[in-house]
């Protein structure tokens, strides 16, 4: 009997010891966490894309709390995001326009020639790095996936040698944008459908001989369309803040470089060459 | 004047077949201008050289017509006479884009421009004949293309006490070098005197490779006629990367090079026979850099030899020049096959570094797939410098440059040794080519940031 009590008494003992221990950590060496950062975590994606700049989500909202961030960089939360972040915060919510990647080329196989044999890494760095690139166009894509690699939510299709952003997985991430060592990637407005999808700089025979659907610099487009289109030397760029009102010059581009990718592009994902 | 011996073995290092006796022993012919030249102005290391002629200006050989963009940087002059056709943007023979001038040759015009030769250069300040070299746009001739007068202007608190003349020649097929060692030995000892004189040394080594007897023979009589300074011709053994600098400090000298440090760390200076003999023209003669010497060679050219061409000859002229070709060719290389670059295509031309041209037929250009590695060891072996390729490839796959940078990838020479033994075909050295350039703007990034912060 002597020897249960004993034991429970010691048990106990050590018991009230470590509790009344812990009890005393945990008042003595409490950390204070801002409830609010826990609320606003709640209301983002938790992705952690990193596209606001911040390490992830957790750091973005403790960024918020300390009113170093405005509540408006998550982009792929979108407007929902945004509203929830100012229902939380009370700040005055703002609509967001939904940015989504684009690569300006529409060199696949059929459309750019290659210039020479590439057996490198399968890395458009390492391509671009030699001779610079296989392509006989010295801006096109390369099409040996660096952006699909880094993209998070695997958002991006090499489709016969040539890079694809599929607009409704894209989270607007940008980090396709800086993986691509050509800089054919930027951040257009998901709303806005029609595109030059042309980078190439070269005089108009030059970019023409490179590939079928460049843009030779005929100023079509900008005489056409002058509010949408503007050139930039041989180039022609879209300017996103207005949109296109005169639809023929899809039809009237010489290069087929202008696109409307409203249908959305081409659905049946097939084995590229190379990745 | 006395023959000495490697003092050690290379470490790591692979034994190619050399195929030098393609063009070993055919003596240096002169080519004429051809009708067009292609003058690119990154033919150094550092900033491209900025244009001075317009299009249609008439040049004259040796005129500058280009001057230098910094002082790690050079000037370019015309390697022929004749007008001027364009100043465009074209790639190099690395890949990257710089701009060119391209000059139509007049073969009626012999006129050349020189500059001033300096006889009595024993009697020149320091400071002349360091500029002398810089204006006659002399850039190291081995391959890497490092401003030769940046290289003779050591700062003072690194002096420097040995000269090593780089007459190695450790890639395969190319003998621009043991040529120019058998045919002009005196001009070379003339730089050498040079340098000597400029870097106030008293010991050289002219560093050759055992497998060119007759260069070894003629250079050994040339340091007779020189005096005051103690030279011996150092024979090292037949094994690539003998010709890589940090190497051969260490087989001359016994002296490392420390892990991101320069041969002038340890007292050394390394130089290219070319290099030297340019040195000696352009002081002695007053003549700029506008021509070289290049080893047009591989067993489907019809007459492979060495060539001394004006800087800018495209490579379908060169071709031309030695016969053209029995058989297709496969790959084009320009430098040696270990650390040349394989060419697009033959309309890019010659530069000062351009040391070799190497057509490859079909029979000798494999297409690799690349296998996973299975953990042998060899590349480690083969590594002159001590790194784990192996190790290092995986990081840089895995996009880890933090742990790359750990594993010394910096001390990478990109011999290709790795690569070349690897049973598994992996493009290690490829991994190291790709990755370097990004740690290495990451490293001026963070001492950027440190700066301003």
């Amino acid at each position: 009997m002597l020897t249960i009590l004993l034991t429970a008494g010691v048990i106990g003992g050590i018991a009230v010891l470590c509790a009344s221990a812990l009890a005393l950590a945990a008042h003595c060496f409490a950390v204070y966490e801002d409830p609010r950062v826990g609320e606003l975590e709640k209301c983002l994606p938790g992705v952690n894309c990193g596209a606001c700049g911040y390490a992830g989500c957790s750091d973005y909202a403790k960024a918020i709390v300390a009113e170093e961030a405005g509540i408006d960089r998550c982009a792929p939360g979108g407007n929902d995001v945004l509203e929830a972040l100012a229902a939380a915060t009370g700040a005055a919510a703002t609509t967001l326009e939904k940015m989504v990647a684009l690569v300006h080329c529409n060199g696949t196989a059929e459309n750019a020639k290659h210039r020479h044999a590439y057996n490198g890494i399968m890395d458009c760095q390492a391509a671009h790095q030699l001779a610079g690139g296989d392509m006989t166009c010295n801006y096109g894509c390369l099409g040996y996936g660096s952006c699909a690699r880094v993209c998070p939510v695997d958002a991006i299709e090499i489709n016969k040698n040539l890079a694809i952003v599929h607009p409704d997985l894209c989270i607007g991430c940008k980090a396709c944008v800086a993986s691509c060592p050509r800089n054919l990637i930027s951040m257009v407005p998901a709303s806005k459908k029609i595109h030059v999808l042309c980078s190439s700089a070269d005089k108009g025979p030059i970019a023409k001989k490179a590939c079928n659907v460049a843009c030779i610099g005929c100023r079509i487009c900008a005489k056409l369309d002058g509010d949408a289109f503007t050139m930039d030397g041989f180039l022609a760029k879209r300017n996103y803040d207005n949109d296109v009102t005169n639809p023929a010059v899809i039809e009237k581009c010489p290069g087929k470089c202008i696109v409307d990718t409203a249908p959305a592009p081409p659905a049946q994902p097939t084995e590229g060459q190379h990745a | 004047m006395k023959v000495t011996r490697a003092l050690r073995k290379l470490r790591g290092s692979i034994h190619p077949q050399y195929f030098k006796g393609l063009t070993a022993d055919a003596p240096i012919t002169t080519m004429p201008a051809p009708a067009k030249l292609f003058v690119s102005m990154a033919q150094h290391l550092g900033a491209p050289a900025k244009p001075i002629v317009a299009k249609g200006d008439i040049v004259v050989q040796g005129q500058c017509i280009a001057e230098a963009a910094g002082f790690i940087s050079a000037p370019v002059h015309a390697p022929a006479s004749g007008k001027v056709l364009e100043v465009d943007t074209a790639p190099t023979p690395a890949g990257t884009m710089a701009p060119r001038i391209i000059i139509e040759t007049d073969p009626q015009n012999t006129e050349t421009q020189t500059l001033p030769p300096m006889p009595e250069w024993q009697k020149q300040p320091r400071e002349t004949l360091l500029a002398r070299i810089a204006e006659a746009g002399i850039a190291g001739m081995g391959g890497a293309g490092f401003p030769t007068r940046v290289k003779l202007s050591p700062p003072a608190d690194k002096p420097i006490d040995t000269l090593i003349i780089n007459g190695a020649e450790c890639e395969p097929y190319l003998t621009a070098d043991h040529r120019l060692m058998v045919e002009h030995s005196a001009g070379i000892v003339n730089g050498i005197r040079i340098i000597c004189h400029l870097l106030e040394v008293k010991h050289v080594h002219v560093a050759i490779e055992e497998n060119k007897p007759s260069a070894i023979e003629a250079m050994q009589q040339a340091l007779e006629q020189l005096d005051g300074v103690e030279a011996s011709v150092c024979i090292l053994p037949t094994e690539y990367p003998q010709g890589a600098e940090k190497q051969q400090i260490s087989m001359t000298t016994g002296r490392e090079v420390p892990s991101g440090g320069l041969p002038m760390d340890v007292g050394c200076v390394v130089e290219n026979v070319g290099t030297v003999l340019a040195v000696a023209n352009a002081i002695l003669e007053g003549l700029p850099l506008t021509h070289r010497v290049t080893t047009v060679t591989g067993h489907i050219v019809q007459t492979p030899q060495n060539v001394l061409a004006p800087i800018g000859t495209t490579y379908a002229d060169l071709v031309a020049f030695c016969g053209g070709l029995t058989n297709p060719a496969a790959k084009v290389i320009s430098g040696g096959p270990m650390m040349g670059m394989a060419q697009p295509s033959l309309e890019g031309s010659t530069t000062k570094t351009s040391s070799g041209l190497v057509f490859l037929e079909e029979r000798r250009v494999h297409v690799y797939r690349s296998l996973p590695c299975i953990g042998c060891g060899r590349c480690i072996e083969a590594c002159p410098m001590d790194l784990i390729p192996a190790a290092i490839s995986y990081t840089v796959e895995g996009g880890d440059y933090d742990k790359a940078e750990a594993l010394n990838i910096l001390d990478c020479i990109e011999c290709g040794c790795c690569a070349f033994v690897c049973p598994a075909s992996r493009p290690l050295v490829q991994h190291f080519k790709l990755a370097k350039p990004k740690i290495i703007v990451k490293r001026r990034q963070a001492a950027a940031a440190k700066g301003t912060a």
